[in-house]
């Protein structure tokens, strides 16, 4: 496993009370694989990738677990230590690619940033780099390009720099946050393609979170299903997608309006995610569940494996969680 | 769904002057909307889609009196909204209601959902006030909201509650029309499920009739009876849903389609690859909008833009593949 999280436990401490916004959430990510987070808003896909990162942010903290790189654990490192990592070994980008860039630098220097710090290039070099990285995401005339302001480019062409500034250092894995939502469909299969190439050529892994379904069948090899802060169900992609196992996942899949099937009404799931500080006891779906027992609204299942899959729903098994 | 049309928009046109010169006179203008003309009849839904960009949402503001357009008509019920006085206009106003995008942003944080719902009809003085607050419960309940939740603030309630809302107070003056600009897509999926039920139910319930205006491709076709595609502020195709995403003739609208990611991995189909960005609506390309990035273009598209022709029966394209 290229890497690791272990148990990670996040929480928030707000005025009301406290939030457990990941909770005992295990994954990997393998050498050349991209991986996918899914969930809807408060599923706490984007506070896992923050975690990993290390770029949570208080009142947030990260409570128990561990999260190992090639074995060593990102968690225990001190800050300057991270900052060898991060934007070296680890990237990450962003949903809004206007925010995340600055808009009173050039491009040129935005990107130059990260080679400066962590790759010992000359001025020439670091510059060639530039060109480098641009031209492989596919900006056309990169030379001129990279003397512009973010401002005079499109939303697409944004989404490719912050790439190029991912990738300037070979990571060995980058995180995508949300990075087609802010993107029309036309320009976001246009950098799900250039996710897809990178990957082959360099062999590098990607944690795609996203909440899009079906940028998750169009892209991923392997899918982690997130609610409430807990993965509700492990699988590969076709799997997941012919044999979705727990409720959730069967009742996200059924609610996507098909384009070729028609039908009157769209299958619903009922009510709308809990409170994070009145969770149900039990299961955190149960609420909300078609096929709630009287034991769900009691315990919390594990993550149960049945076949190739992984499942958090008493309907596989009957293996209670401790607390 | 009726022959009558109930809204004509015919050769709008909306531009923007984003520059002047020193004597006040434009330099750069941005076509929104260039030359756009369709209908939708009584009873049905009309979905709009295209990019960010295209026009959509402006089409939509115009025909809600937030925009005034550059020229061309807008036709509502017979009567040409553009021709009209303020006072006039007004009146036919309440006729036409609009569901805004973003749930956060449209419903006043300082007044209760009880206010805001009621809003309508105080001003247009619809009610007596004796009667607005049983108005207002039967509102609530249309839209599936409970009815105790009158005196509570837009803050309390969650995304999908609050488009409900938005909804509820759509339908304070019992419109025929409703332009809803993109009412689901800051919803999560299996909210956006629940609210386009919604939609689809109280169409039925109330006799509406929708402008739906979205870049989602399959929310669209699943609550539109014919759909219109736009690009850069041109009307690129318009047919009935079937035809259109079984067999889309434009070859915008074909790349548009194949771009849709899919969730039937059984289907996996060639993706049409775009080459480059949807270019600046300032300055346009010559000829068909589409020319720059399209996988099916000759010598003669860049000269002037196609129009808006009869293809098939109701199945209207513009495209030089498809002159005669």
């Amino acid at each position: 496993m290229l890497l690791e999280i272990k148990k990670l436990k996040t929480e928030f401490s707000t005025k009301k009370g406290l939030v457990r916004a990941v909770n005992d959430v295990s994954f990997g990510v393998d050498k050349g694989e991209i991986l996918a987070i899914v969930g809807e808003s408060g599923s706490g896909k984007s506070v896992t990738s923050l975690s990993i990162m290390g770029l949570l942010q208080k009142p947030g903290r990260i409570l128990d677990g561990e999260i190992l790189l090639k074995d060593e654990d990102l968690l225990k490192k001190s800050t300057s230590e991270l900052q060898k990592i991060r934007g070296n070994r680890i990237s990450m980008i962003f949903q809004e690619p206007m925010t995340s860039l600055n808009p009173v630098y050039r491009i040129k220097k935005q990107l130059l940033e990260s080679i400066n710090i962590h790759m010992n290039l000359s001025k020439e070099d670091a510059l060639k780099r530039v060109v480098e990285c641009l031209r492989l995401v596919g900006i056309p005339s990169p030379e001129k390009r990279m003397n512009d302001y973010p401002h005079q480019m499109s939303g697409g062409m944004r989404q490719r720099v912050m790439i190029a500034m991912a990738l300037s250092c070979h990571p060995e894995i980058l995180i995508a946050d949300e990075p087609t939502t802010a993107l029309d469909v036309t320009i976001q299969a246009q950098i799900l393609d250039l996710l897809y190439d990178l990957r082959q050529k360099f062999g590098m892994a990607v944690l795609l979170i996203t909440h899009d379904l079906g940028v998750v069948a169009e892209a991923a090899d392997r899918v982690v299903v997130m609610y409430c802060g807990k993965i509700v169900e492990e699988a590969g992609v076709k799997d997941l997608f012919t044999t979705p196992r727990h409720p959730y996942t069967i009742g996200l899949l059924e609610s996507i309006p098909k384009l070729n099937e028609d039908r009157e009404k769209l299958y619903m799931i009922k009510g709308m995610v809990p409170d994070p500080l009145r969770m149900p006891k039990g299961c955190s779906f149960s609420d909300r569940c078609e096929h709630c027992m009287e034991k769900c609204r009691e315990k919390m299942p594990t993550l149960m494996s049945v076949e190739n899959q992984k499942v958090r729903c008493f309907l596989y098994g009957d293996s209670v969680e401790e607390k | 769904m009726s022959s009558e049309p109930l809204l004509q928009i015919k050769k709008l046109k909306k531009y923007f002057v984003v520059e002047r010169n020193f004597f006040g006179r434009p330099t750069a203008t941005l076509k929104a909307v260039d030359d756009v003309s369709f209908e939708i009849y009584k009873g049905e839904a009309f979905g709009l889609v295209g990019e960010s960009g295209c026009g959509k949402s402006t089409i939509g503001k115009m025909i809600v009196n937030v925009y005034y357009p550059t020229s061309g008509s807008i036709i509502f019920k017979g009567k040409d909204l553009i021709s009209l006085s303020k006072s006039e206009r007004r009146a036919y106003c309440k006729d036409i209601q609009l569901i805004f995008q973003d749930p956060y942003a449209s419903l006043n944080p300082r007044m209760t959902i009880g206010e805001i719902i009621s809003e309508p009809i105080r001003v247009n003085k619809l009610l007596p006030s004796n009667e607005i607050e049983a108005r207002v419960l039967y509102l609530l309940d249309c839209v599936g909201l409970a009815s105790n939740y009158r005196n509570r603030y837009a803050h309390e309630f969650s995304g999908g509650q609050r488009q409900r809302i938005g909804i509820a107070r759509a339908l304070a003056l019992n419109p025929s029309l409703i332009v809803c600009d993109e009412p689901v897509s800051a919803l999560d999926v299996s909210i956006q499920a629940q609210v386009v039920n919604l939609l689809v139910d109280l169409k039925k319930e109330f006799s509406l009739t929708y402008l739906f205006i979205a870049h989602g491709l399959n929310v669209v076709k699943h609550i539109s009876d014919r759909v219109g595609v736009m690009y850069l502020g041109k009307m690129m195709e318009i047919a009935s849903k079937k035809d259109l995403y079984e067999d889309p003739l434009n070859p915008y609208t074909q790349a548009l389609m194949s771009a849709i990611p899919s969730i039937d991995l059984s289907a996996k189909k060639e993706r049409i690859r775009l080459e480059g960005d949807v270019p600046s609506p300032i300055n346009p390309p010559d000829g068909c909008r589409f020319c720059t990035r399209c996988f099916k273009a000759f010598k003669d598209c860049d000269k002037d833009q196609p129009a808006l022709l009869e293809e098939k029966s109701n199945h209207y394209v513009a495209c030089r593949l498809f002159d005669k």
